[in-house]
């Protein structure tokens, strides 16, 4: 999204219009940004003071709550848990659904817009139909309790969507560079390995913080997956410690806005491919 | 921008094309073909769940039970008030922040940010943060009503707010989405135009409603097709916050479903019920693709091109 090029003409109507339009901007910010900054700031009170005083200045600062978060053995192995899954999830879903964009894109065969048409019919399937099925069947296949159960059905519900991309982006490399690779020897393989993947890197960027971001956020299927909570993932461990600690809510707020950095900090990071994909996404499904 | 279609479609082979699918086969089929298929199966049976496949068939008696149920009725007509609130309330409210956002206004680019910034985090922390906003007793929220003299509400523990509370969440966490959409929508239309009818005398509320607005059409419905398949799906931020609770008050399609499911563990009914939400999902998406968004596709790839 580049700036530069859409700067649009000043607003029309006179500093009145345009001090009340920035006013809705305010106010809208207010009510995303304080409960952000009050869980912020509330991690920092004791829980005495977040109910005597919820807005203000914690008085005295209290790190403690923080501290406790940070060393505790349990938070980072869900952290650890988080990454894991996140990024085998996004191997297996890029890899898989890559190679399916290929031949979607570059192949001439029979019944290829049928399939296609199959696995894009996927985006309208929503989790929660298939979930007690999904249970049942990772059961009989000995994954609950086991990271793959949560990993590969993930990546077999964000087929659809990353086909989809990928396949529009592969269809765009010219027919030309085909040519001269099949021409220089090139096996399909090597063509897909050696140019197409590289030639398509911000796409496959985009696709994967797609993937990062849907399994990090993943609640319902490790819910049912897992049992044992050495194999929790972040959204489980809140829910969990919420429970525990309910009355201690200073407590609590420490432990969700520690569990808040790593998303923000990704999106720090990948905010345009995250942008450009969830655009791209919702526009192609 | 022009999309070439790949003129020279020689690679071919049917071992290669295979070799290439079958990964993508085996796990789509196995893990989203299948267990949909399986919901079928398991809907006309009444089962526990507990090990093997259903063996006690009862036809359709689940399904019977799942359209007299009132918890269920209930559920759709929860479902259809979130999908009037989100279309009658969080969606313009997304688009008039998105086309503020798209003037030259101060600390733009922060806005953007921040009013994004909740999409990305989890539905279990967006929902353990409310929790302790919408507290009762020692909540933000009232702390704050309690300045303008307001009674101290119940939130998420009173049935006749419960509705509006999760919609209040609803709207903090995907908003930003739908504005983003939407931003991403408006830079796809050309300056000239606005322009022209600027030229033309049109004042900027006219501009948008006669260029803008209809130029957003596209946009506009594929946002308003995911927010009615968001709300028909919600069940991260019920479970976590209220369970469907006060005495059902909270609860949708897939609470129920999985309180039945994993709870109560009457498999074949909580199937029946994924088997009804999918075909109003199916209806729907058919429905509206088919009368709704089928003249789309040019004003789409509009969006796309832009982002690349």
């Amino acid at each position: 999204m580049s700036a530069k090029r859409h700067k649009q003409s000043p607003t029309s109507g006179g500093p009145l219009r345009s001090l009340s339009l920035h006013a809705i901007v305010v106010i809208t910010a207010l009510f995303v940004g304080i409960p952000l900054l009050y869980g912020v700031l509330g991690g920092f009170k004791t829980t005495r003071q977040l109910s005597s005083n919820p807005l203000g200045l914690p008085d005295p600062w209290v790190p403690e709550n923080y501290t406790s978060v940070l060393a505790s053995a349990s938070f980072w192995r869900m952290l650890w848990n988080s990454t894991y899954i996140a990024v085998l999830t996004t191997l297996v879903v890029v890899a898989v659904s890559a190679m399916a964009a290929f031949v979607f894109a570059r192949f001439a065969f029979r019944g290829r817009e049928a399939l296609f048409t199959m696995f894009a019919a996927g985006l309208m399937f929503p989790f929660a139909v298939a979930i007690l099925p999904l249970f049942v069947l990772l059961r009989m296949f000995g994954l609950l309790d086991n990271p793959l159960g949560v990993i590969l059905p993930q990546a077999a519900f964000g087929m659809p969507m990353t086909i989809i991309i990928l396949r529009g982006f592969f269809r765009a490399i010219p027919g030309e560079i085909e040519e001269a690779a099949i021409l220089d020897g090139c096996s399909s393989f090597g063509f897909f390995w050696r140019i197409l993947l590289p030639m398509a890197r911000p796409a496959i960027a985009t696709v994967s913080v797609l993937a990062v971001v849907n399994s990090w956020n993943q609640f319902m299927l490790p819910l049912v997956v897992f049992s044992d909570d050495s194999l929790f993932t972040i959204p489980l461990g809140v829910q969990q410690f919420q429970g525990q600690y309910a009355t201690d809510i200073a407590r609590v707020m420490a432990y969700i806005v520690v569990a808040m950095l790593p998303a923000l900090g990704f999106y720090a990071v990948a905010e345009r491919q995250l942008v450009s994909g969830l655009t791209a996404g919702a526009v192609k499904g | 921008m022009k999309t070439t279609r790949p003129r020279s479609l020689r690679l071919r082979g049917f071992t290669t094309i295979l070799l290439f699918l079958l990964p993508a086969l085996v796990l789509f089929f196995g893990l989203v073909v299948a267990p949909i298929l399986l919901a079928f199966y398991a809907s006309v049976f009444k089962w526990n769940g507990m090990r093997g496949l259903p063996t006690d068939f009862i036809g359709l008696a689940n399904f019977t039970r799942v359209l007299a149920d009132e918890v269920f009725l209930g559920d759709l007509w929860r479902g259809l008030l979130l999908i009037i609130l989100s279309v009658a309330i969080q969606l313009p409210l997304s688009l008039g922040i998105a086309m503020l956002l798209n003037q030259k206004i101060r600390g733009r680019a922060f806005f953007r940010l921040l009013f994004f910034a909740p999409y990305v985090l989890s539905e279990a922390i967006t929902a353990v943060l409310f929790m302790m906003i919408l507290s009762p007793t020692d909540g933000l929220a009232n702390y704050i009503l309690g300045w303008f003299g307001v009674d101290q509400l119940d939130w998420f523990a009173d049935p006749s707010t419960v509705m509006m509370s999760v919609f209040i969440v609803m709207t903090w966490k995907y908003f930003g989405f739908h504005m983003i959409l939407y931003i991403a929508g408006r830079q796809g239309i050309p300056r000239e135009l606005t322009e022209a009818a600027q030229i033309d005398g049109a004042t900027g509320w006219k501009t948008f409603r006669y260029v803008t607005l209809p130029l957003l059409g596209p946009t506009i419905r594929i946002s308003v097709f995911l927010s009615v398949i968001g709300a028909i799906q919600l069940f991260d931020l019920v479970w976590i916050i209220t369970g469907g609770g006060p005495s059902h008050s909270s609860e949708t399609m897939a609470v129920t479903m999985f309180q039945f499911g994993f709870k109560r563990f009457q498999v074949g009914y909580a199937s029946a019920i994924s088997v009804v939400m999918f075909f109003i999902s199916l209806v729907f998406a058919l429905f509206y693709q088919r009368y709704v968004m089928r003249r789309d596709l040019e004003g789409a790839s509009t969006v796309l091109r832009d982002q690349r």
